[in-house]
């Protein structure tokens, strides 16, 4: 099978609007090949899930600038119910140390702080993008 | 190797400068200019070669047209800035009591951010519990107003309320007037964020009603202060969200001037008097540590400013010429690594929005990257404003880099640039048009990827992130706590009881009227909206009323 781009959400939930985090970070992953649906902020949790489904996306980035991290866990909750447990959720932006344990408790893969150099990020989800489709031949 | 600028070769061979030009030469080979942020090419020296055939009347006095070296004939020498903390955080009486605390500290004018929910227009009881009060305070009716600004002489303090269209704060504060019987004239501050294009364009945050919706509301608003709450700030156009969002400072001053126009265009439209209205709109700010830049911004923005005044809207009482404008800190600028650093950012930040002629001031605390300040953070930040008014001297003198050949020569390219980036939008029809066809976001989304490229490659250091890094522990330092779920519950019991004692048929009057109004162009919407507050309406109701009538849109975001 050939091999295809990774396939990744860019998106944010909550009520916060300040996208250049997420623009940026969309831009740059598009510049590295990979395939990257993105969306306006204000996204309910069902409608990130639905669209994970709908994209067969790979990884789904969340980025938050203020506390709408929070709710992550409730994402993280929702994409195990609709069998999407194999998706792999990066977090990145204002994350206070101290919330950064629990989000990758409740199964966030990686948690990406200001100051990330665009290189490491691209690396990261390429390296889950190969974790996401091993998991996938696994269950298959 | 490429010659020095053209204009720099001297006309005397045997002169000090020929031979400093030849000197630098030996000692830097290679091209000696640089670019700023803006992408000004920016020369190691710059002398009165640079200012020939300029006068100085282009430069003019303080209080002045074209009001380059400042609005006031005092400036500083009469009043400082007036102190301005942004503050928001928990329920109504943890905001009244930091609030409390920072007018003690010294600062001499207050800001209310409320919480997100309130941002996007819902009362605490239609979201997610969770996050009610994380990042500001949750106010959604008079009775928490009154809470908020407990103590507060409202007559005396002027008091920003971050909350546009439809307005509901200022609403809210209004009511607690009347309570109080202070009257609506005493009543001084501003309608921060009231700038829907910036909102459609870049942070979001406060976008509640479609673009054309609020377009509608906005100019009810002004004309409503400009005839009942006459010392109120009816609008504030806010170029800092698009600075925060990635435009260049350059970009940010030409679109948000641009935006000025539309709405004094608007408000002439409606039948107002520019010389009416245009003294009371004000201007927000971002201020990024690019020191020069930020001073030329601010400088070259008063004076194209005062010209579309006075040459393009036609007004002509000189106090609507004024520039009045609130910095803020740029938060972009701060790092999560060795945040402490950030004082010395902030403190730079502030250095160039005093040297830029700023009225009011927001310094951010050191720990903004981690999450609301600290009160210790807090507390900084205004001592950062104090010590560099009264230690370090900055007011002394107004203007005190006018007249220095670098600022001066910055600040006409920085016009210059500011007038095209104008012309470019006015081309496309206006800002509306121009936001409507994604114009304005394509631009700051590419300067900021542009900006975020030059830091990964290393050519803008920013330090602790890409040069002279340490190994540090994140955990070592604090982050503010979030309000209680118990606490953000009882509020929720509150709301729950304020909406069941409040008369139901004055709430359900007074809102189908304000819906009515926003269906006929001869009402005023926002005269409805403060009826529908003092009847007892929530927050809630009246932006779920008015986004009915008017229309959501979501804003045109763009990668």
């Amino acid at each position: 099978m050939e091999k295809r781009p990774p396939r990744v959400i860019v998106t944010k939930i909550g009520f916060d609007g300040h996208d250049r985090g997420s623009r940026v970070i969309a831009a740059c992953l598009r510049d590295a090949g990979m395939e990257v649906i993105y969306t306006p902020p204000w996204q309910e949790i069902g409608a990130v899930v639905k669209l994970a489904l709908e994209e067969d996306a790979d990884v789904i980035g969340i980025s938050s600038l203020a506390t709408d991290h929070l709710i992550v866990p409730k994402l993280m909750e929702a994409l195990r119910s609709a069998g999407l447990a194999d998706v792999q959720v990066i977090v990145g932006g204002i994350v206070p140390h101290k919330d950064e344990a629990k989000l990758l408790e409740s199964g966030v893969a990686r948690v990406f702080h200001p100051g990330t150099a665009l290189d490491e990020v691209v690396a990261q989800v390429q390296a889950l993008t190969v974790k996401r489709r091993e998991m996938q031949e696994v269950q298959s | 190797m490429k010659p020095i600028h053209k204009e720099m070769q001297p006309s005397n061979p045997d002169s000090g400068e020929q031979r400093w030009a030849q000197e630098f030469a030996q000692a830097v080979p290679g091209d000696p200019t640089l670019m700023n942020r803006s992408g000004i090419p920016v020369k190691p020296l710059y002398t009165p070669a640079d200012r020939q055939g300029k006068s100085y009347d282009e430069v003019g006095y303080p209080g002045q047209y074209p009001f380059t070296r400042g609005i006031y004939p005092s400036m500083y020498r009469g009043r400082s800035w007036s102190q301005r903390q942004l503050i928001g955080l928990g329920v109504p009486e943890q905001y009244n009591a930091r609030v409390k605390e920072m007018l003690g500290l010294g600062a001499s004018a207050l800001s209310l951010i409320p919480c997100n929910s309130v941002f996007r227009g819902y009362d605490a009881d239609e979201v997610p519990a969770e996050l009610l009060g994380t990042c500001g305070t949750v106010i959604n009716n008079a009775d928490d107003m009154a809470t908020a600004l407990d103590g507060v002489p409202i007559d005396t303090i002027s008091t920003a309320m971050n909350d546009p269209s439809p307005f509901t704060l200022l609403a809210f504060e209004l009511a607690v007037a009347k309570r109080r019987g202070v009257p609506w004239e005493k009543i001084t501050g501003t309608s921060n964020q009231s700038d829907c294009i910036s909102h459609f364009v870049a942070n979001h945050m406060f976008f509640r009603l479609s673009l054309q919706g609020a377009r509608r509301v906005i100019v009810d608003h002004i004309k409503f202060c400009n005839q009942q709450v006459p010392n109120w700030n009816a609008l504030s156009i806010v170029g800092q969200h698009m600075q925060q969002a990635g435009a260049t400072a350059a970009e940010a001053m030409a679109f948000t001037l641009a935006s000025g126009v539309q709405y004094a265009e608007d408000c002439i439209r409606a039948g107002m008097d520019p010389d009416q209205f245009l003294p009371r709109f004000t201007f927000f700010f971002d201020i990024s540590v690019s020191l020069f830049e930020e001073v030329a911004k601010f400088r070259a923005g008063r004076r194209v400013w005062a010209r579309l005044c006075k040459e393009r809207l036609g007004a002509k009482d000189p106090r609507s010429w004024r520039f009045k404008f609130h910095g803020q800190t740029s938060g972009v600028d701060l790092t999560r690594q060795q945040p402490l650093n950030n004082i010395a950012r902030v403190t730079t930040q502030a250095i160039a929005g005093i040297f830029g002629g700023l009225q009011s001031l927001h310094t951010d605390s050191y720990d903004e990257v981690f999450s609301t300040p600290t009160a210790e953070a807090a507390r900084i930040a205004v001592a950062t404003q104090n010590i560099l008014r009264e230690e370090a001297h900055l007011t002394d003198v107004i203007d005190p880099l006018g007249g220095s050949y670098y600022v001066e020569t910055l600040t006409d390219q920085m016009e210059e640039r500011i007038n095209a980036i104008i012309a470019m939008i006015d081309a496309e029809g206006g800002m509306y048009h121009a936001v409507e066809k994604g114009i304005v976001q394509r631009m700051i989304g590419e300067s900021a990827l542009s900006f975020q490229q030059k830091v990964d490659a290393g050519e803008q250091t920013i330090v602790g992130v890409n040069a002279y890094k340490v190994d540090e522990d994140p955990a070592t330092y604090v982050s503010q706590e979030y309000p209680s779920a118990q606490l953000m519950g009882s509020y929720l019991d509150r709301l729950a009881a304020y909406k069941k004692k409040r008369s139901q048929s004055a709430v359900q009057n007074t809102l189908s009227e304000l819906a009515r109004s926003a269906n006929d162009g001869q009402r005023n919407v926002f005269e409805h909206v403060v009826l529908a507050a003092e009847a007892g309406a929530t927050h809630g109701e009246i932006c779920g009323t008015l986004r009915r009538e008017l229309g959501f849109g979501q804003p045109l975001t763009m990668v």
